[in-house]
C-alpha cells in the first residue's frame, strides 16, 4: 500500500479544486454542483463546504446523482442496489459540476451524463475527480479539474478514504493480490 | 464496494412463500428508487434495454398486465405480450411448449398467469429463464402482495405488530395467500374475516386469526385489505345472494365512520361495488386503492430488475 495524499495534502488539494471552480464559476449563480452516489458525495460534500466559505454563497445548488440504473453492466456483475438520487431544482440551462471521487475507465460518468440528460439540458456539463487513473480510459472522457494524476496497472486499486466513512482522511493506493 | 446483500435468495419469484425478509427488504428499497423515477419528467431508465421480457396471460387481466408492461417499458427492456384466447393454446399446444416457443425467439424472462395452481413452478422446472407469477389459480399472487405491503408500509411505518385484517373471499384468492405469507414475514399480526363458506379450514396454522364478525375485524384492525368475491371460481353457491352478502360483510361508510379510529382501506381490484365494499368507502379519504396501483409498477420495475441479474451475454 502506498499513500498517494496524507490528510493535509488532501486538504490542500480540495482546496484548490474549489479555487480552480471559483476562478471559473465566480459566484454559481448559474451553476449546480452533483455529486456522484455513493463516493463521490463525499467529495462533492468536502468541495461544497470550500465553496460556500470561499464565494460566501450559502445557498449554492447541490444535488446528488445515483447512476445505478444507466449501467452497461447489469448483466455481467452483480447487481448493483442503488443509492438516493437527490437533484431538487432543475438542471435546465445550467452549469453542471459532475464530481466524482476516482476517474478510472470512464464507464461511470459516461453513465452519469445519460443520467444527468434525463433531468433536463444543461448549458455545459464540466467533470472534476480527486484522482485521475491516466491510461485506463476505455471511452473517451477527461476531466476538467484533477486532484491528482497517477499512473496505475489494471490490478492496482485507488483508494480514496474520509472520515464520515473510514475513519481518516486519505489517498491510497493498493496492489491487490 | 456497495455491493453486498445486493441478491435476492430466489431465481425467480413464484410465491413469496420462497422469499426471506431480506428479498423483501431489498425489493421495497428498490421499488422506492423506482418511485422515484416514475415522478421525473422522464420516467425510463435504460437498465434492461438488452432483456426481452414476454407477458403469458392464460387468464383475463387489466391492471396486473398494464402494470407488467409499463414497468418493463420504463425500465427500457423489450415486451411481448401473449394472451391464451386466439393462440395456438386452443389447438391443444401444452403450456411448455407455448412456452418454450416463445423462449426460441430469444426472450429472456417470463411473466405467467395461469389459471392453476403451481403452474409456474412447473414451468420452472422446465426452463431456464426467470419467471414472475402473476397471479396462478387461486394459490399466489406474489407481486400483488408486495404492493400491497409496500403501500401500507407507506401509510402506517414499519408492520411489525401492526394488525392487518383480509376480509372477503379468502377461500379463493390468491391474493389472501400471498398476503398472508408476505405480512407474517414483516411481522404484522393478520386476521382473516368473511363467511364461515369463504374462509379455508386449518387457515389458522398458517399463523393468522380467524373473525366472523366484520364489526369486530374492522374494530381490531389499523388496514383493511378488502378482496374481490370471485364469482367465477366459485362452483357452488357459497354464500345465498350477493345482497346478503353485501349486508353481512360488505364495508360501508357508516359503518367505517363508527369505528374510532382511522382505518387504511385497501382493495386490490377490480371492485364490485356495493358488494364487497361500498363506492362510499372506496373513494373516502381512508381508502388507498389508486396508491396501491400506483406503487405496483415500481414494485415490478423492482421485482423485474432484481431477477435481470447476472447473466452470461454471448
Amino acid at each position: 500500500m502506498k499513500i498517494l495524499l496524507n490528510s493535509k495534502q488532501l486538504d490542500l488539494t480540495l482546496l484548490r479544486l474549489a479555487h480552480q471552480l471559483v476562478e471559473n464559476h465566480i459566484d454559481f449563480k448559474n451553476s449546480v454542483i452533483i455529486g456522484i452516489q455513493p463516493r463521490g458525495v463525499f467529495l462533492s460534500d468536502r468541495i461544497v463546504d470550500k465553496l460556500t466559505s470561499i464565494t460566501g454563497n450559502e445557498k449554492i445548488k447541490y444535488g446528488k446523482l445515483d447512476i445505478t440504473f444507466y449501467r452497461d453492466d447489469v448483466h455481467s456483475t452483480e447487481i448493483h442496489v442503488p443509492s438516493v438520487t437527490d437533484i431538487p431544482f432543475s438542471v435546465q440551462g445550467k452549469r453542471v459540476i459532475l464530481i466524482d471521487d476516482v476517474l478510472h475507465t470512464g464507464r461511470t460518468i459516461r453513465s452519469a451524463m445519460d443520467a444527468l440528460l434525463d433531468f433536463g439540458r444543461p448549458e455545459k456539463v464540466e467533470l472534476l475527480v480527486l484522482v485521475d487513473r491516466r491510461f485506463s480510459r476505455e471511452v473517451p472522457i477527461h476531466p476538467d479539474y484533477t486532484g491528482y494524476t497517477v499512473d496505475t496497472i489494471l490490478t492496482q486499486r485507488v483508494k480514496v478514504r474520509w472520515t464520515e466513512n473510514d475513519k481518516k482522511d486519505e489517498v491510497v493506493l493498493l496492489d491487490k493480490v | 464496494m456497495w455491493a453486498i446483500d445486493n441478491m435476492l435468495s430466489v431465481k425467480h419469484l413464484l410465491g413469496i412463500k420462497e422469499l426471506n425478509a431480506a428479498d423483501i427488504a431489498l425489493i421495497f428499497k428498490t421499488a422506492d428508487n423506482f418511485k422515484q423515477v416514475l415522478q421525473r419528467p422522464i420516467k425510463k431508465v435504460p437498465s434492461l434495454r438488452d432483456t426481452t421480457v414476454a407477458n403469458v396471460f392464460f387468464e383475463n387481466s387489466t391492471r396486473t398486465r398494464l402494470s407488467f408492461e409499463l414497468a418493463e417499458k420504463r425500465l427500457g427492456a423489450d415486451v411481448v405480450n401473449f394472451s391464451a384466447s386466439g393462440s395456438s393454446v386452443s389447438k391443444g399446444e401444452t403450456l411448455v411448449d407455448t412456452v418454450k416457443n416463445i423462449l426460441a425467439m430469444k426472450v429472456d424472462m417470463v411473466v405467467m398467469r395461469h389459471s392453476a395452481s403451481g403452474a409456474p413452478w412447473f414451468l420452472a422446472n422446465h426452463i431456464d429463464a426467470s419467471i414472475v407469477n402473476a397471479g396462478d389459480g387461486t394459490n399466489e399472487h406474489p407481486t400483488q402482495a408486495l404492493l400491497d405491503a409496500y403501500s401500507m408500509q407507506e401509510q402506517v411505518g414499519s408492520l411489525k405488530g401492526k394488525h392487518v385484517t383480509l376480509i372477503g373471499d379468502i377461500m379463493h384468492s390468491r391474493v389472501a395467500l400471498s398476503n398472508i405469507y408476505c405480512l407474517t414475514k414483516l411481522g404484522a399480526k393478520v386476521t382473516v374475516a368473511g363467511p364461515p363458506t369463504l374462509i379455508p379450514k386449518h387457515i389458522e396454522s398458517l399463523g393468522v386469526r380467524v373473525e366472523y364478525n366484520l364489526r369486530k375485524a374492522l374494530e381490531w384492525c389499523d388496514v383493511a385489505n378488502i378482496l374481490r368475491i370471485q364469482l367465477e371460481r366459485q362452483n357452488k353457491p357459497l354464500f345465498s345472494t350477493l345482497r346478503e352478502y353485501a349486508l353481512y360483510y360488505g364495508v360501508n361508510k357508516t359503518m367505517l365512520d363508527s369505528i374510532a379510529k382511522d382505518i387504511v382501506i385497501m382493495h386490490p381490484g377490480p371492485i364490485n361495488r356495493g358488494v364487497e365494499v361500498n363506492s362510499d368507502v372506496a373513494d373516502s379519504k381512508q381508502s388507498i386503492i389508486l396508491e396501491q396501483v400506483e406503487n405496483g409498477v415500481a414494485i415490478r420495475m423492482a421485482v423485474i430488475y432484481l431477477l435481470s441479474g447476472k447473466r452470461e451475454i454471448e
